[in-house]
């Protein structure tokens, strides 16, 4: 369960303070949860909290009963978190070395470690593509190595910002189907509003506020009319 | 052109087959006598034996020309240079020295797995456990600075074909002040990565 009480996330600024995040409660146990809103509403913030790459200026966020500030080590090895731009995520120069790279906590056998990362690029697709630069991948492909990176460490959730943004329609397809067939609890964050009313519970974010938390049909209802109410 | 730099090619060559240790220490020992060797007929004997050594490795000479088509450029610049200022011998000595050392870090890293690097790296820096220091990390380090030079690449050109768009590649402020600003984003990207997979601990 994902826990939120009363977290709230502010950063210094030379104007003073800006609030990204006000005070937020939240209790998340569906096994899919979108996230809309504007650009700059405060959605990547909200799911930085949950895997702790960001921590409340106030209040607590928990994650199966674990905190993400006293427990970060803990929380990131249960939360996954795919990056809006899969560039930022890839950190080894091929699609095998980089899912090698999230096996090296949990294999401690060099030989097995490759062969566990060569069967998670064959889930997700990629075998065939395991030894080349990761510069020579689509930007469906890269996103797909950057999933495989976080499904080798078998997290229980998976956080995704935004995964599908940058992609062509077929590559964003093939990114959702791979997203919305795991076993592992998602939370969507997401500018497609077909793949939010797929999900099972979606929270509408605008002015660093959740302003909406409900049925998918309703979130996107009340998404749609706050675009359209606002000039 | 950037993407062949620093990427592992699996192969079953000796160099493949030879652990990262010994090829550390060949890569240390080169770059020593490389530089204190130094002359215009010394310099271009290390040239060819490094291309001789890149071409063992399994690196394909014809894509790997491809790939250091703008350290050339680079390179003819220094010689013009060097041959305006210092004289040819010197103008050979450097460039030759320059192009030894370029192709035999191509060839390291093209057959050394970024894994089994970390390990090498791990162990040989396990002593400095005892002042402190994390070993995993230093590891992580090593092999992030391969990664990072063609990333640094691209965002420089990137960089400079923006600038171009807007008229403004003549511009020095144009294309250094966006370069690191990019260059510095993408390693507080690149840490965010690395913690959001659990590797920051």
């Amino acid at each position: 369960m994902i826990e939120l009480h009363s977290a709230s996330v502010v950063v210094d600024s030379p104007d003073g303070p800006i609030t990204l995040l006000h005070p937020t409660s939240l209790s998340l146990t569906e096994h899919r949860i979108g996230i809309i809103g504007p650009n700059g509403s405060g959605k990547s913030t909200l799911v930085r909290l949950i895997n702790g790459l960001v921590l409340p200026a106030t209040g607590e966020v928990l994650i199966d009963g674990l905190d993400t500030g006293r427990e970060g080590r803990e929380v990131r090895r249960r939360v996954g978190f795919v990056f809006t731009h899969p560039d930022s995520q890839l950190v080894m120069p091929t699609p095998l070395e980089d899912v090698t790279l999230s096996l090296r906590r949990s294999v401690a056998n060099k030989s097995e470690r490759r062969e566990r990362a060569r069967e998670v690029l064959s889930e997700i697709g990629l075998a065939d593509r395991a030894d080349v630069s990761v510069h020579a991948l689509s930007g469906g492909q890269k996103q797909l190595l950057a999933l495989a990176g976080v499904l080798a460490t078998e997290p229980e959730l998976v956080v995704a910002d935004e995964p599908t943004t940058l992609l062509d329609l077929r590559n964003a397809r093939l990114v959702a189907a791979r997203l919305f067939g795991l076993r592992q609890r998602l939370v969507l964050v997401t500018h497609d509003l077909d793949l939010a009313r797929r999900c099972d519970r979606v929270l509408v974010v605008d002015d660093a506020r959740v302003v909406f938390d409900g049925a998918p049909d309703a979130a996107v209802d009340h998404y749609i009319a706050l675009a359209e109410a606002t000039p | 052109m950037t993407e062949l730099l620093g990427v592992y090619r699996p192969g079953r060559t000796l160099l493949h087959r030879t652990g990262p240790g010994p090829k550390l220490a060949f890569l240390a020992l080169w770059s020593i006598a490389v530089v204190a060797l130094r002359g215009p007929v010394a310099s271009p004997i290390f040239v060819a034996v490094a291309v001789v050594i890149a071409a063992w490795s399994g690196l394909r000479l014809r894509r790997s020309l491809r790939t250091m088509r703008g350290l050339l450029l680079m390179l003819t610049l220094i010689a013009a240079f060097q041959t305006w200022q210092r004289g040819v011998d010197v103008a050979i000595a450097v460039v030759s020295s320059l192009l030894a050392l370029f192709l035999i870090g191509l060839a390291f890293t093209a057959t050394t797995a970024a894994d089994d690097l970390l390990n090498t790296v791990e162990r040989l820096v396990a002593p400095l456990r005892f002042v402190g220091l994390r070993p995993e990390r230093i590891a992580l380090a090593f092999a992030l600075v391969l990664r990072a030079l063609p990333a640094v690449l691209e965002v420089a050109r990137e960089t400079r074909a923006a600038a171009r768009a807007r008229g403004l590649d003549r511009s020095p402020r144009a294309l250094l002040v966006p370069f690191v600003i990019r260059v510095v984003a993408h390693a507080y990207a690149t840490g965010d990565a690395l913690a959001a997979r659990g590797l920051d601990d």
